[in-house]
């Protein structure tokens, strides 16, 4: 798979200019800032790879928190709820990366992104970010189209493939208790730290300062698609990429297609004048009496 | 200059074709049932992995664009004012409503919460701006019913000439109205497609991050414009050589000579604009990557740069064969670049799998079958084919 390089994409503006097409004309693609800036009060996760045992009972409470079944898995004819994935009844796991004899766990739920895909993608608003950044998913505006997924750079929202009435399943930082995340609450290492944003950067620079060569000098999600609210430490020797995080730079995902989107369809003046062109020119080209040209 | 005026075909409408055509929409409207019943999972092959198929990728990308023969004839004759080929628009018109309400009705079919439809053209408060699909939905679904009446005159002529006389008054009454109207129904019918088909690319800009180098692009709304350009012409030019061999119809093979060089051009101006585009940002070595990427991708560039060739040539302006085949090899390759702009250069990452259950190509061969049916019952009852009136009526 050859991926795009974020020079790639925004060379992709001047090409775009070039062939000087009004119909695709993306403004100040160069600028590649996020929409949304971080608020103080966005609320999220730092997900501490170095300390996290594998001992899955974030994803027990996530279950119990969220009333999602087990996902069963026989292990030599005994049942597990081992899910390997997020699923429609899983909204966060614990996977494990081995290398040789050496293996780091990394756990998977929502990102929380600054500027969402899903958000950016979804018809009619059913997926809606709150006060606190938490990105909601309200299933009464939600059509089942799942552009939502295609979007995602994290593969995140999951799907009730086996459903007649089916629905999206994603975290949403359990929104429903008053007590916060379930998955932080049970976490016997402080591996899953939840609280206010700007707290869980300055914890995870403390931590990386504390234990000099420990921790890879860098925080996955500070920056990454235009900054994200759940963040990772991963150790020295472990690359993200390794654990299995998407390698993606710093353009949020929506970027390019919004600016198209709003380019192109602003307060809708392109398509009005235009359609007004094409009236006046179908108007001129078919009068004279041309019963000929009727469709 | 005058043309033959369009007359229905007639003749008996349950051939052996027909019939097989109506048996494979009976095998899949039964396999619905299990998609209705049971849910997406049981019934295709789509997973969170690949949460788009064949009946987005085929049904609804490529299905609209195979519809935009009206389109791109409707450009030519109203707009650029060539009126010569007239007698191609009314049968372009009718495959293309036929084409956009099939891939309407498989958007139905698709998404999961299906009841729910209703809430894009009503819920005006939830509209969502940045979402290109949004534009997409709004404007294939005004599309639909812009398509049937720019198509209505065939009806209504056919109930003057010969309906009941309530058809009769209906018609004499409607007729003149919508003669006034048509001018501006055009013109709708000339904006929307430009609007969504271009939108159909900005759809995968969003998931820019698991697309190949090779089919993503800033320009993916000008390239899916002109592709469905491009698609539109070898509609019309395949639908009237079929319909003249399997219909017995007149050929129409000097004026769909005419209109090769204005099809090699387009073609032309695809291929320059992607490989412009491809050069400029870099991405071009990744055509020279030994694997089913660069495959595909060349296997796409030499279906459409064969054909552009060919219509360049003398013998696609004499020679219903080798327009015929130029056609083909244009459709073959617009398509697999639609398909594989869904399908092929979306990477979800390792561990996903995508190849369609033999339900959902049964439910999309059962749609395509309808359609087919629905078409020559059309051709054969009303006036759309001015290759049907015996030449010495011209």
């Amino acid at each position: 798979m050859t991926t795009l390089t974020r020079r790639q994409l925004l060379q992709g503006a001047a090409v775009a200019g070039a062939a000087g097409a009004a119909a695709v004309a993306v403004p100040s693609v160069a600028e590649a800032a996020s929409a949304r800036a971080r608020q103080p009060g966005d609320v999220g996760l730092l997900y501490d790879s170095t300390l996290c045992i594998g001992c899955r009972a974030c994803v027990t409470k996530c279950k119990s928190a969220n009333n999602l079944p087990v996902d069963a898995m026989n292990i030599n004819g005994v049942p597990y709820d081992a899910p390997d994935d997020l699923n429609a009844t899983t909204k966060t796991v614990i996977q494990v990366a081995a290398q040789g004899d050496r293996f780091a766990f990394v756990k998977r739920q929502c990102m929380q992104c600054l500027d969402p895909a899903c958000v950016s993608a979804c018809m009619i608003k059913a997926y809606q970010k709150g006060p606190d950044g938490v990105i909601g998913y309200d299933q009464s505006r939600c059509l089942g189209d799942r552009y939502c997924q295609i979007a995602c750079p994290f593969n995140v929202p999951k799907f009730q493939w086996s459903k007649a009435v089916p629905v999206m399943v994603k975290c949403e930082m359990c929104r429903h208790r008053k007590e916060g995340p379930a998955c932080s609450e049970v976490c016997p290492r402080q591996a899953v730290v939840f609280g206010k944003v700007p707290d869980l950067l300055a914890e995870a620079k403390r931590r990386q300062a504390a234990s000099p060569g420990k921790y890879l000098a860098r925080i996955y999600g500070e920056h990454e698609v235009g900054g994200t609210q759940c963040l990772y430490l991963t150790a020295a020797d472990v690359p993200f990429e390794t654990l299995g995080l998407p390698k993606v730079d710093g353009t949020p995902q929506p970027h390019l297609s919004t600016s198209i989107q709003h380019g192109v369809y602003k307060g809708m003046i392109a398509p009005v004048a235009l359609y007004a062109a094409i009236g006046l020119a179908v108007w001129r080209n078919t009068r004279k009496g041309d019963e000929e040209k009727k469709p | 200059m005058s043309h033959a005026p369009a007359t229905p075909v007639g003749g008996k409408l349950t051939t052996p074709f027909f019939n097989f055509m109506a048996l494979v929409a009976l095998a899949g409207a039964a396999a619905l049932v299990v998609r209705f019943a049971q849910g997406l999972g049981a019934a295709t092959g789509m997973t969170d992995g690949y949460a788009w198929g064949i009946w987005i990728a085929l049904d609804v990308v490529v299905g609209t664009a195979l519809g935009c023969g009206g389109y791109a004839m409707a450009l030519l004759v109203y707009l650029a004012n060539r009126g010569k080929y007239h007698p191609l628009v009314r049968p372009a018109m009718l495959t293309g409503a036929l084409g956009y309400t099939f891939a309407a009705t498989s958007i139905i079919v698709d998404v999961g919460r299906y009841w729910g439809i209703w809430k894009i053209p009503t819920y005006v408060a939830w509209w969502n701006f940045d979402s290109a699909l949004l534009e997409v939905a709004l404007c294939v679904m005004t599309y639909v019913m812009v398509l049937w009446i720019e198509f209505s005159p065939s009806i209504l002529e056919r109930w003057r000439a010969s309906g009941t006389p309530g058809q009769r008054s209906f018609a004499e009454s409607a007729g003149p109205r919508l003669d006034r109207a048509l001018p501006w129904i055009i013109a709708l019918g000339l904006l929307l497609p430009t609007m969504h088909q271009s939108s159909l690319g900005t759809v995968m800009m969003l998931p820019f991050s698991k697309m190949h180098a090779l089919w993503f692009s800033p320009l993916l709304p000008l390239l899916f414009l002109v592709n469905c350009l491009f698609l539109g012409y070898a509609m019309v030019v395949a639908e009237s050589t079929l319909s003249s061999t399997g219909l017995g119809t007149r050929r129409e093979t000097r004026l769909l000579g005419a209109l090769a060089p204005t099809m090699a051009w387009v073609l032309i101006l695809f291929v320059v604009l992607r490989f412009g585009d491809l050069a400029l940002r870099g991405s071009l070595p990744a055509a020279f990557v030994a694997g089913k990427y660069a495959a595909w991708f060349w296997l796409e560039t030499l279906l459409l740069l064969a054909p552009a060739v060919v219509l360049l040539g003398r013998n696609a302006r004499e020679r219903a064969s080798t327009q015929f085949g130029a056609a083909l090899s244009m459709l073959a390759g617009g398509i697999l670049y639609r398909f594989d702009t869904y399908i092929l250069a979306y990477d979800p990452g390792s561990g996903w799998s995508y190849f369609p259950s033999a339900l959902e190509i049964l439910i999309t061969a059962g749609f395509v079958a309808a359609e087919v049916m629905i078409y020559l019952w059309i051709v054969r009852r009303f006036p759309v084919l001015s290759s049907a009136t015996p030449a010495e009526s011209r």
